[in-house]
């Protein structure tokens, strides 16, 4: 049987287009994960009971609003930065001829690192905060279970972001679109304006009254005024008299720590989204990503779709936790053989042989549109946002335009989406995707729709066709 | 494409003489013929000949036939056009009724016969015959890790190349395979455009997000920004103003333009733009249709009776001094069009009541 397993394993790898392997696959060779059956909550216990639970954080914020800054002097303070690697940006800064050394750039990519407050394990991502990049910023989002937004105190600072055209309005509509229901905002930059308790509640004010706009309650957002540049009120409460004198508040780690972590589906079938595929070292390739939800170990058997091909794990990496293991909501590295490195792509998923997520070209979606100029109407193209993936969809139906509210039907086959409605819509993709519906798994049924550089739609996959 | 001579009378039966020049001309040529036409043409045919003695040779002889067409197909990439009927004038080789394939060549003449020349097919022929209407350009689109390369000439789209390496992330410390994908991609890139793209004709290159100049044809390159990688952003890009300044001529800024208005028109006064036949004929008939926007896929039905139906809502909205662009559906905007039906308009005066009646319709 062992034999007759590698043998079909070879072929499936040779002829992977062919639909008939797969259904030998399926039929007549139920490929297990793991060829013992584990406890995954006696594991779980086990392994990470007794250490700080993780908590994935997102910094979003309009660009130059100092989100890079912020947390790179966060890591300085926890030492996560050492001296010398400080030193060496300073030297680079000053011959590049930028004024202070914070001022690094843009940043371009979602940048990834780990540090550990009173009771948790922080597993931090940096967004891009250029409108260029929110692609990156969605793929980083995706991969969060709460959100920093980082707004700009100084003058006109605030504004430029927050006003049309500047990304903290985008970013905080799309980090409450992908489902982050928990936000600190961080109030950075205080220290420009002599730390002002009235710009202080000015801009709190005015965020306050958009952000309930969005759907983000207001017991669920905390303000915190920091300075990313002199490190003010990051993890050491306030030493600035002029701040002391009316905030008494929680320093930005504090907030950090108090942020709730989501549950963890650790008992689903496993589902782990690819973001970074690279060499290893010898044959096997490395791939970065979350694992959604369920959970690997070392040997498992894991299926690649779209591709159907089978990877089994030789090795777990992660920042700060144990090698071998991972569980819903880690991010970590995986170390796979036996598979094709010019089959892995970003965007694919790793999952369980025997419930593998479902592939389709064609899904039913509930949407909300967001303030466009260019109506949605049937054929409209757009660039789609889901994880890690970035593809192309095509409007294939306009099913109905619901009420914003009550979510009940106002017309059938409506002839566009103007700005601000909801409706239920079908989608059309070039290649087939992996999804899942979105009442099945909360974690993967979220999705954006942009065009022409700007947020369009937000939705939820409804139904898989 | 020349139109060497012309002969239709006032019943509009008739035929022309056409010598198409190259690839686009044959989609021209694939746009003007439908079935039931007549196309006489050069080609090659093999014949089987049987001597006195009873063995047969077969030879390939180059004869013109006359072919009553029943199907056409067209290769977009190699613009390649085979026109398939029955023979309908029988000479020493090809006997009447026998079926056959005319390969169509550049630089050879044809004849089409039709029953009926249509307003639209006329347009066509002397929109292909005149010159000042061609203009190439060729666009790269990029983003990390994937890019396509197309040709866009007057009429058509065409997708050259699409490139696709995978970069992995900025990681900690070591990123020399990253360096590496990026140098390969660029290579691969680089290599397309050298292969695929003929300096002497190329009017301009539009290459977005970042590029490699080729130093000898720098002033035809045009950089301009997108907002992703794929295909539909090089509508994006028809509608920045520095592209389009260069290609004021060409037909694919204009469609994307025209379009263009009819979204914005649909966003910001619905009863002014209204798409999909029913609700277009509906504003036609009250003489509301400024711009008439159409793709050309409807007019190759096969369906004669639905090919009237559209030409008579073109001729229709050009009597009532209405605008009428016909979109290529080769192009990308053309292509957009044909996925909401193929015909949209913009109105002169907002006439709600076609959406309403519409619903009158639906509570039946």
């Amino acid at each position: 049987m062992f034999v007759i397993r590698i043998l079909f394993a070879g072929y499936a790898r040779e002829w992977r287009c062919s639909h008939i392997v797969f259904k030998i696959q399926d039929h007549y060779l139920p490929l297990r994960l793991r060829d013992k059956e584990i406890d995954i909550n006696k594991k779980y216990e086990e392994l990470r009971g007794s250490v700080k639970s993780i908590l994935n954080l997102v910094v979003v914020g309009h660009v130059d609003a100092g989100k890079s800054t912020l947390m790179g002097h966060l890591l300085y303070l926890k030492g996560i930065v050492a001296q010398r690697t400080m030193h060496k940006y300073e030297q680079e800064s000053k011959k590049l001829g930028k004024q202070s050394f914070m001022s690094r750039g843009v940043t371009v990519d979602v940048a990834h690192r780990t540090f550990e407050t009173s009771s948790k394990t922080i597993s931090l991502l940096d967004a891009p905060g250029h409108r260029d990049f929110i692609p990156s910023m969605i793929t980083g989002a995706a991969r969060a279970d709460v959100a920093i937004l980082v707004v700009d105190a100084s003058t006109g600072g605030f504004e430029a972001g927050f006003e049309t055209g500047g990304q903290t309005r985008e970013h905080a509509i799309l980090t409450r679109s992908l489902g982050l229901s928990e936000l600190a905002v961080a109030v950075n930059k205080l220290d420009s304006v002599d730390w002002s308790q009235e710009r202080f509640k000015e801009i709190v004010t005015s965020l306050k009254h958009f952000l309930k706009t969005v759907g983000y309650r207001d017991s669920d957002v905390t303000y915190i005024p920091c300075s990313g540049l002199t490190g003010e009120n990051l993890v050491e409460p306030p030493r600035d008299t002029a701040l002391k004198n009316w905030y008494s508040g929680p320093t930005l780690l504090e907030a950090i720590d108090n942020l709730p972590v989501p549950e963890r589906a650790i008992n689903r079938p496993i589902r782990f989204c690819i973001s970074d595929v690279y060499k290893g070292q010898g044959s096997s390739m490395c791939v970065g990503g979350r694992l959604e939800t369920g959970y690997i170990q070392n040997g498992d058997r894991l299926m690649l779709m779209p591709q159907g091909d089978i990877a089994t794990v030789k090795g777990i990496q992660a920042e700060n936790l144990e090698p071998g293991y991972s569980f819903a909501g880690d991010h970590v590295t995986l170390n796979i053989s036996g598979i094709d490195p010019t089959v892995l792509h970003v965007g694919d998923f790793l999952c369980d042989p025997q419930e593998p997520i479902p592939q389709t070209t064609r899904i039913q979606a509930r949407i909300v549109v967001f303030n466009i100029t260019v109506p949605i109407i049937k054929g409209s193209q757009f660039d789609f946002h889901y994880q890690s993936v970035n593809g192309m969809a095509r409007v294939k139906k306009l099913v109905s335009q619901l009420h914003k509210s009550t979510g009940q039907i106002i017309k059938n086959r409506p002839r566009a989406l103007v700005k601000n409605s909801s409706a239920v819509i079908e989608l059309e993709f070039e290649r087939p995707l992996c999804l899942e519906v979105y009442k099945n798994y909360k974690e993967l049924g979220r999705f954006m729709l942009r065009n022409n550089g700007v947020t369009v739609a937000a939705g939820m996959v409804t139904q898989i066709n | 494409m020349k139109l060497v001579s012309k002969y239709i009378d006032k019943e509009n039966q008739g035929h022309l003489v056409l010598v198409p020049d190259e690839g686009e001309d044959m989609w021209h040529t694939y746009n003007l013929i439908s079935e039931g036409d007549r196309l006489r043409a050069s080609t090659i045919r093999k014949v089987q000949q049987e001597s006195a003695t009873g063995s047969s040779s077969s030879s390939r002889i180059r004869t013109t036939l006359t072919i009553q067409v029943e199907t056409t197909d067209f290769d977009i990439g190699g613009c390649l056009l085979r026109v398939k009927g029955r023979n309908v004038q029988e000479n020493k080789y090809i006997k009447m009724g026998a079926y056959h394939t005319i390969d169509l060549e550049p630089n050879r003449k044809f004849t089409l016969f039709k029953e009926e020349w249509d307003s639209v097919s006329l347009e066509r022929v002397e929109n292909a015959c005149d010159p000042a209407k061609h203009a190439d350009l060729a666009a790269v689109i990029m983003q990390e890790g994937l890019a396509f390369l197309c040709l866009i000439t007057s009429a058509m789209t065409v997708d050259r190349a699409k490139i696709e390496v995978n970069i992995p992330k900025k990681g900690k410390g070591d990123d020399t395979q990253r360096k590496k994908a990026s140098a390969k991609f660029f290579d691969m890139v680089l290599a397309a455009i050298l292969r695929h793209l003929n300096f002497d004709i190329i009017k301009a290159t539009a290459i977005q997000t970042d590029n490699r100049t080729l130093i000898e044809n720098k002033s035809k390159f045009v950089l301009c920004h997108s907002s992703s990688g794929f295909k539909h952003s090089l509508r994006e890009v028809l509608e920045n103003p520095a592209v389009s300044a260069k290609l004021s001529d060409t037909k694919a800024a204009g469609e994307t333009k025209a379009l263009q208005q009819f979204m914005t028109m649909l966003g910001n006064d619905p009863d002014r733009a209204f798409y999909g036949y029913n609700h277009v004929s509906k504003a036609n008939e009250s003489q509301a249709i400024e711009t008439l926007l159409v793709s050309d896929s409807l007019f190759r039905s096969k369906d004669l009776n639905e090919r009237k139906k559209y030409v008579s809502l073109v001729e229709n909205v050009k009597d009532n001094g209405g605008d009428v662009k016909i979109f290529s559906c080769l192009h990308v905007s053309g292509e957009q069009l044909d996925q909401m039906t193929g015909v949209a308009s913009i109105l002169r005066f907002p006439v709600p009541e076609i959406e309403e009646e519409d619903h009158e319709l639906d509570s039946d």
